[in-house]
């Protein structure tokens, strides 16, 4: 296992995520972050701080479980818990930034997208990663992107964040085991 | 790795809660609660089960439970058949059995049914390939009403463990009080069965060893957090099992005055249909205490847990 991104990058990384936002949209009062659970909640959560931090401006927060517009559930032996997506925004007509910590096949991006759609009719929808691992499966494309890392299908890449109960934020890379 | 572990649900059929375990009724109930978000927005509908079928096969009279578990699958984007059965080839004399494996060849994946002989469901478990839902039989169990009104205890009250719930009315046939009992001891709650003597089972003491029978009403619902009130069903009484409907709703009706022997913040249940009047007056019925209303809302989120659950192990 090897350790790709240090804590004190990943903060740097997420506040030039924050500065991306706040160049890319005129007004932000119009924009809607919605975080995917687990990870991307809580990389939501840092941006929308890091974005208070620089503009003392607070953006709405919604998270969003995509379980139910998976499309493996019928593959797949394990269940994964799924949580409460709560969006207490009106979405239509905001510009929504949806943030995930890996952008990879793009599957449960498309599936965000369908969720969100069928919410409401939101003037754009973005995507934010704090990585963005290649191997694209599906058409999707993330605007903002905090790093690019190279890797093959064969190996595993994992955020551990403090939120989770990690002693450090770090993101490791290793051989995926079969 | 640093991944939490996943939890599994190994079961293709939903035939009775007295079966499961605590953590698959923990999971049912965990996995309903995302399910009810849904319904505030204006798209009702998730595409879970796209592409799956799910048959009704009614043997006994419905309203909510037929309604329910139709909305539970069309807001999963599952087709649904219900099957009247007055008007069906079992008016021919088309046996349980042929009529589920005709529904089978059309490819039903799951068949949800309601039948007045217990042990229904288990049988066409054993000869069709279908996912098969318990929707009541006979007096056996009625296992989405019993995850149902838990759910919603637990909603209200953030947990079931050592509540004291009293169970109230015609236990003897009644099977949304045998899933209940199930669930509720499961998840260790205190139970007290009310009722006439008559129609409360003898040596059901044994069956669940750790609850509390008592006959007046007054004294089993002192310091009460939850009164499940059983519908007085009239086709009993032709079997004299109680004198009369008037003395039954002045031993066991639960209204306003009766009703302050309980914890003031006592929650009311009721499966419905009511007979108002009978054995809850309309004040109880339409208090403040009252959740039978989210009882029927609750209902869809659960049994959409259920068939989301299930349909994960379709291909097992």
């Amino acid at each position: 296992m090897k350790t790709i991104i240090s804590e004190k990058e990943i903060n740097k990384i997420i506040k030039n995520l924050a500065i991306k936002v706040i160049k890319k949209y005129k007004s932000l009062s119009k924009v809607g972050i919605i975080g995917i659970y687990t990870n991307g909640v809580f990389i939501a959560k840092r941006l929308i701080k890091e974005i208070k931090n620089i503009k003392n401006k607070d953006l709405q927060l919604g998270y969003l479980d995509i379980t139910f517009y998976r499309d493996d559930l019928r593959f797949r032996k394990e269940i994964h818990q799924p949580k409460e997506t709560k969006i207490d925004f009106d979405v239509n007509d905001k510009d929504i930034i949806l943030v995930d910590d890996v952008l990879y096949t793009g599957r449960t991006i498309r599936a965000a997208i369908e969720q969100v759609l069928e919410i409401g009719r939101p003037k754009s929808i973005s995507v934010l990663v704090l990585i963005d691992r290649g191997l694209r499966e599906l058409p999707i494309f993330a605007e903002f992107v905090g790093k690019e890392v190279r890797t093959k299908k064969n190996q595993h890449i994992e955020i551990l964040l403090k939120e989770t109960g990690n002693k450090e934020d770090k993101v490791v890379l290793y051989a995926k085991k079969i | 790795m640093l991944t939490k572990p996943n939890k599994t649900f190994n079961h293709k059929h939903l035939l009775e809660l007295q079966s499961l375990t605590k953590e698959d009724i923990e999971l049912i109930l965990e996995t309903a609660k995302p399910f009810k978000t849904v319904f505030t927005r204006s798209i009702k509908k998730l595409p879970t089960l796209r592409g799956k079928s799910v048959v009704l096969l009614f043997y006994e009279p419905s309203t909510r439970t037929r309604t329910s578990f139709e909305l539970a699958a069309k807001r999963l984007s599952a087709d649904t058949v219900s099957i009247a059965v007055q008007v069906s080839s079992v008016q021919k004399g088309e046996s349980l059995i042929d009529t589920a494996k005709t529904l089978e060849s059309m490819k039903a994946d799951f068949i949800v049914i309601r039948h007045s002989h217990s042990g229904s469901p288990h049988i066409l478990a054993q000869n069709v390939s279908s996912s098969i839902i318990n929707a009541g039989d006979g007096f056996h169990e009625h296992p989405t009403q019993g995850l149902l009104d838990i759910f919603t205890i637990k909603q209200k009250k953030g947990k079931i463990q050592g509540l004291k719930v009293v169970i109230v009315g015609d236990i003897l046939h009644s099977r949304v009080a045998r899933s209940n009992l199930w669930g509720l001891t499961k998840l260790s709650a205190k139970v007290i069965l009310c009722g006439p003597p008559t129609l409360i089972p003898k040596d059901i003491d044994k069956i669940f060893p750790q609850i509390y029978i008592e006959y007046n009403l007054d004294k089993a619902i002192k310091n009460a957090d939850v009164i499940n009130i059983l519908r007085v069903q009239f086709e009993r009484q032709l079997e004299h099992l109680f004198p009369s409907v008037r003395e039954y709703s002045l031993l066991y009706g639960m209204n306003k005055e009766r009703l302050k022997n309980a914890k003031s913040d006592v929650l009311i249940l009721h499966p419905g249909p009511m007979n108002r009047g009978i054995e809850i007056t309309t004040e109880v019925a339409d208090s403040l205490n009252s959740v039978i209303n989210e009882q029927v809302t609750n209902g869809i989120a659960v049994r959409m847990a259920v068939l989301y659950l299930l349909s994960l192990n379709q291909n097992l």
